[in-house]
């Protein structure tokens, strides 16, 4: 095969080796990679700490404990004078809490004209046995004399307290619960009939002075409304302007400008758009405020971006061949666009579009000076209606410093944080199933 | 050059060597074989790299020539899907040992690439990275002379003494070329790998890289990528001719041009190749 | 008639001559001629030439009659009303506006024998389950009918003028159906009309953002002279006095920047080492496997919202930090609950992931052939990262930090929750500063008095953080747009 049969040659000889400080070399790559390493684990334990420090305080949101009364509706505290049949208002101020009140008692056989026993009661039942009993009362009337099972609220301490979340081993003068009650609620558990169920109220409340019955209902409504306003008006208009600018626009100064605009305004702080609902949609078109209407309409504007830029991308990110094959058949340039390049970007501008939505549920500055951080206790019926968001409720309740809020709002968290991992990995999953080589 | 650096020395060593035998083998390929994932790309090639002489690659486009140049000094390493079978050796130690540090040995073995790439960085730094990293050099003096040296090498010092503190990437591209081989020149290796070092490169600026090479052969052992026939006779003293990841075959490059053994030699060389 | 009535009314009108055109050009087909365009398109050119018009006059008029409505009923308010303050006028308006809105729930029969005393109407509103302000007063009765009286007649001319639009358009475009007609084509160019529309959207908006500041910042600074907002120093604005005029106080912008300016610091300290050093690993050193393991999880630190961090800022880090620093003197705390350290630090861990995505893109954009002509001259691959890529990122990465930058100064709800409310002007990091973004929720939730400096403030310190971010962003991504062209 070649000229000079092998044997003839020789191997060049091993020279001596020059120092190039290779150890030490070593060493700095080694160091340098764990430095990385180290950056790495320092984001990941954070994630790690702030989820469980999140989640340790608010998995007990879930569970609430109700205390199971033979509730005697008596007409001699109901209707008193029996007047109900002509005073619509009777049935309404009745005070039911003393119904409550008085199964209790005879639950734990305490002498009812014990006064002293009896006002050490205070604070076991949640006052929100008004507006239950009452709502019982109300859908039926005949049940007046007789008596029902009824599961009562624990009031905020004592479902603190039932959780063992309050510490006994404190003096008794510096904590919520008093060591009477105490006794009682392991009487009550130990029978039974004071126990924890799954909080369903805490989806289906809304606003309350009383942590055990406030919830997050009301504000799932309105982030609801938000989310479908912001979908219904920020994915056509971004996918309009992101074809314009892709697929029509020769590059111009105009066109500049646009893009320019887009891209700042995709960072710019999010408070500055509460401020621009606030003048123009607030004052100056005099939409109401706290509307989630509002809300939504600001939301929009801030997610446009967002949605802009990753549908350009994913039109971009179709080759040129297929808009040559579609234009060579005879289609025209809006045709091509519709027919052949939008169905295949469609997956990326679905991804950008739960992004920008994603993002757009947990925003709360501009929530805030468009007046949503409102006190809302009813369903918002239509979008403008007064209402608010999940995480302007989470702002509210961390300025309440009762231990039973911290709950909630760790609690309203899980529920945010859930929704938010839902979408995003649906995100990355559509990304990951539609991803094209081209 | 009045000062007698280590460098230099070697460099005497070298001629020395060089005029006692040109055939002295530097590095050996022994039934070398590539695979970039399920793709194999190189099958069995079995090819000695002469000291002191250089060696071209030639053959069709993807028929292997870069990766086989790329074994040579391990950068295929730097691909994630490649894996590398066969045995290469440099001074009969095999390179693929697991003792042998890569760092090590591309400080020996060089490259110059197809596209000039030059760092953003002057032309000064350009030249002095390899030798700064590897400390090469004592002091500043000693940093200095070694940059000239180079640049002088590589035939690129008269047009950049001047402005050796302007950005490489201002160069044109047969002086970013140049500067790109003064680099590798800067680390003192034994061998200097190019793979086609003059394809983007105009008529003179690569007649003055190719007289380079013919230079540089006295002091180094060369091994060259090229599509162009007439380089591989100017510049070669032994050619091989790879084709669909085989070696077809291999020998002195007058030969391989006058009278090779191979048919698809002759018709590539003619330009009778599909 | 109400808007959406007549809005349903003119789609049904543009619906049904979408079936008569696409008919009338199907029956014109015989075959003969070739049609230029589908049979659809011309059905889709009679409903835009009878809907966009309708619809377009329909809003315009709307917005028109609304303000109408408005000045009607302020000018219909009694005089004392009218010389009023701003905000008292505004409220009576607002009164007036309820009640009309209630007394549509009423039946005719009722309204025409309506009671002149609100303490009369109030009960048969209640019962039609409308609530109204107990302060509503009896003059604004006749003036709530007269209101609605006006709007109704104001809806029929609308509703008649839409339809008629509605059906005349129809008419224009069923009528110049014909096989060569270019349907198709006026058809796009009202679709490309729309989507340049769309784009021009975001021009819109940075209009609007700029100029409804720029109006309020104007009626505060007439209130408040400027060299006392820009050099002020003391941040007092006081509470706004209700219904008084501008109360004395100070707006001093100087405390608000510097605790932006200083909480930012210590949040980029924190984020531009560990984010460019993840990047780094990520992009350089990270197995495939890893790499699709740990890029999900800090995008996902990157899409949890930033209340989450300021929560738990305030909830935990917060408190822990200052029990730590009381249990080192063992006693008293040296680290407040609420401090720029806390802040800057939750902040810091909110930006890594911004970081390390901005940076992440900017290092593989860095050509392949830098890195290898590194390699292949036998450098490690820390040395080839240290010395060639990072420096050649370096103009990119810098672009990166500036819109981390701006991202830092713009952030709102950590700050809130865990930098503190007190306007401090300080060096210790330890201690607790405030922000622009946290004056202006200050400022802006709560009761509003529109007009007063105490809210009009809000709007100076939202286009003076508009403008920072703004100049910011645009250098930013300038660099950014260059470097990358640089590699392409
Ligand atoms: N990184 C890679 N991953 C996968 N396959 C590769 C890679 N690099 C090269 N190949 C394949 O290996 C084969 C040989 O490629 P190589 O680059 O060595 O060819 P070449 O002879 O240098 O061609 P050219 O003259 O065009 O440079 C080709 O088929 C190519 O497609
Ligand atoms: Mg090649």
């Amino acid at each position: 095969m070649t000229d000079i049969s092998l044997d003839t040659l020789t191997t060049s000889a091993a020279r001596p080796r020059r120092d190039i400080g290779i150890k030490k070399r070593y060493a700095a790559e080694r160091r340098f990679r764990l430095y990385g390493v180290l950056a790495i684990a320092v984001g990941l334990a954070f994630l790690g700490v702030m989820l469980t420090s999140i989640i340790s305080k608010g998995y007990t949101a879930f569970w609430q404990t109700t205390v199971t009364l033979a509730i005697n509706f008596d007409e001699k505290v109901i209707d008193p004078s029996n007047k109900r049949a002509t005073d619509p208002n009777v049935l309404i101020t009745a005070n039911y809490p003393k119904l409550a009140e008085a199964a209790l008692i005879e639950k734990l056989g305490i002498d009812p004209n014990d006064k002293a026993e009896v006002r050490k009661l205070k604070g076991f039942l949640s006052d929100s046995s008004r507006v239950q009993l009452r709502a019982i009362v109300a859908a039926d009337p005949s049940v007046i004399g007789t008596t029902r099972n009824v599961d009562i609220l624990a009031a905020a301490n004592m479902d603190s307290a039932f959780k063992g979340q309050i510490d006994l081993e404190v003096p008794e003068s510096r904590r919520k619960v008093s060591d009477q009650q105490v006794e009682w609620m392991n009487k009550l558990k130990a029978e039974g009939v004071m126990a924890e169920h799954f909080n369903t109220g805490l989806f289906s409340y809304g606003a309350s002075s009383r942590p055990e019955t406030s919830g997050v209902g009301v504000a799932l409504i309105g982030s609801f409304y938000m989310m479908v306003i912001v979908l219904l008006l920020a994915l056509p208009i971004g996918v309009a302007a992101s074809i314009y600018l892709e697929e029509f626009a020769k590059k111009s100064r105009f066109t500049d400008l646009i893009e320019v605009n887009i891209n700042n305004l995709a960072a710019v702080p999010s408070i500055v758009f509460g401020l621009l609902g606030l003048a123009v949609f607030i004052n100056f078109l005099g939409l109401p405020r706290s509307a989630s209407f509002v809300g939504g309409l600001v939301l929009t504007l801030m997610t446009l971006p967002t949605i802009i830029i990753a549908t350009r991308a994913a039109l971009a990110a179709v080759p040129p061949s297929i808009r040559s094959a579609a234009l060579g058949l005879g289609a025209s340039k809006m045709q091509m666009v519709f027919q052949h390049i939008l169905p295949l970007a469609a997956p990326g501008i679905l991804t950008g579009t739960i992004i920008g939505l994603a993002r757009a549920l947990g925003e709360t500055a501009p929530l805030l000076l468009i007046g949503m951080v409102a006190f809302v206790a009813d369903y918002p019926k239509t979008p403008f209606d007064p209402a608010t968001a999940l995480p302007v409720q989470i702002y509210m309740w961390a300025n309440e410093a009762e231990r039973a809020f911290v709950e909630r709002m760790s609690g309203a968290i899980i529920i945010l944080l859930i929704f938010l991992m839902a979408m995003n990995i649906v995100a990355i999953v559509l990304r990951r199933r539609f991803e094209r080589r081209w | 050059m009045n000062i007698m650096t280590e460098k230099s020395l070697d460099d005497a060593v070298n001629a020395e060597m060089n005029a006692r035998s040109n055939e002295i083998i530097k590095m050996r390929g022994d039934k070398v074989t590539v695979h970039y994932g399920d793709k194999q790309a190189l099958f069995g090639v079995d090819l000695d790299v002469r000291q002191n002489q250089v060696t071209a690659l030639i053959g069709p486009s993807g028929c292997g020539k870069s990766t086989f140049l790329r074994c040579l000094n391990r950068m295929n390493d730097t691909i994630d899907s490649a894996s590398v079978g066969g045995k290469i050796t440099l001074d009969n130690e095999d390179i693929y040992d697991p003792k042998i540090d890569v760092v090590e040995l591309r400080a020996r073995v060089g490259m110059v690439f197809q596209k000039p790439n030059p760092f953003p960085k002057s032309i000064y730094e350009n030249v002095a990275y390899g030798p700064r990293i590897h400390g090469l050099a004592k002091n500043k003096a000693e940093l200095d002379i070694i940059v000239e040296k180079s640049l002088q090498k590589a035939a690129l010092w008269n047009e950049a003494k001047d402005r050796l503190n302007e950005p490489g990437t201002g160069l044109s591209g047969g002086q970013q070329q140049r500067l790109c081989i003064a680099r590798a020149i800067a680390v003192s290796p034994e061998v200097i790998l190019m793979d086609e070092p003059c394809s983007a490169l105009d008529p003179i600026a690569t007649a003055k890289v190719e007289e380079l090479i013919d230079e540089l052969r006295e002091n180094y052992t060369i091994v060259i990528v090229t599509h162009s026939m007439q380089q591989a006779a100017r510049v070669s003293q032994r050619t091989a001719m790879f084709h669909l990841g085989y070696l077809v075959e291999e020998g002195a490059t007058d030969k391989m041009f006058t009278n090779p053994d191979d048919k698809r030699t002759q018709d590539y060389i003619t330009g009778r190749f599909g | 008639m109400s808007f959406l009535l007549v809005f349903a009314i003119v789609l049904a009108i543009g619906l049904a001559a979408f079936v008569a055109g696409r008919q009338r050009a199907r029956a014109q087909d015989d075959g003969t001629v070739k049609p230029h365009s589908r049979a659809h398109y011309h059905g889709w050119w009679a409903f835009l030439t009878g809907v966009v018009p309708a619809v377009l006059f329909l809003a315009a008029w709307d917005i028109g009659a609304s303000a109408y409505l408005n000045s009607h009923i302020h000018s219909a308010l009694p005089a004392d009303v009218a010389d009023g303050t701003v905000a008292q006028e505004d409220l009576a308006a607002g009164l007036v506006k309820s009640l009309a809105s209630g007394l549509r729930k009423l039946d005719s029969q009722t309204l025409s024998a309506l009671p002149s005393s609100f303490a009369e109407l109030q009960p048969m509103l209640a019962a039609k389950g409308v609530a109204l302000a107990p302060d509503t007063q009896d003059y604004m009765i006749p003036i709530a009918t007269e209101a609605n009286r006006v709007s109704d007649r104001l809806g029929m001319i609308s509703a008649v003028v839409s339809v008629g639009l509605a059906l005349i358009g129809v008419g224009f475009g069923l009528r110049g159906i014909s096989p060569r007609a270019r349907a198709r084509n006026n058809v796009e160019k009202v679709m490309l009309w729309s989507l340049l529309g769309a784009s021009t959207l975001a021009i819109l908006t940075t209009i609007g953002i700029v100029l409804s500041m720029l109006f309020q910042t104007i009626a505060f600074f007439e209130k408040v002279p400027l060299s006392n907002f820009f050099f002020g120093t003391v941040w007092d604005p006081r509470f706004a006095a209700a219904g008084a005029g501008a109360s004395e106080g100070q707006f001093g912008l100087i405390p608000l920047l510097a605790g932006t300016l200083y909480i930012a610091f210590v949040a980029l300290l924190v984020a531009v080492p560990i984010g460019l050093m993840s990047a780094v690993y990520m992009s350089e050193y990270a197995a495939p496997k890893v790499r699709a393991v740990v890029k999900p999880a800090l995008e996902l630190l990157a899409g949890i919202p930033t209340i989450v961090y300021g929560i738990f800022a305030l909830v935990t880090l917060g408190p822990f930090l200052r029990d730590i620093s009381a249990a080192l003197t063992g006693g008293t705390p040296f680290i407040q609950a609420q401090s720029i350290l806390t802040a800057g630090l939750v902040m810091g861990v909110m930006l890594i992931p911004v970081v390390s995505s901005l940076s992440d893109d900017i290092i593989t954009a860095v050509p392949r052939a830098m890195r290898d002509g590194s390699l292949g001259l036998g450098a490690t691959r820390s040395e080839t990262i240290k010395r060639v890529i990072l420096p050649a990122a370096l103009p990119g990465i810098v672009g990166a930090i500036l819109l981390t930058a701006s991202r830092a100064i713009g952030e709102t709800m950590i700050v809130v929750l865990a930098a503190g409310v007190a306007a401090n002007l300080t060096l210790n990091p330890f201690e607790a500063m405030t922000t622009i973004t946290v004056k202006i929720v200050n400022q802006l939730t709560g009761d509003l008095e529109f007009n007063t400096p105490q809210t009009l403030v809000a709007f100076a310190l939202g286009i003076t953080l508009f403008a920072l971010t703004l100049v910011m962003n645009i250098v930013a991504l300038y660099i950014v747009r260059k470097y990358r062209e640089q590699y392409e």
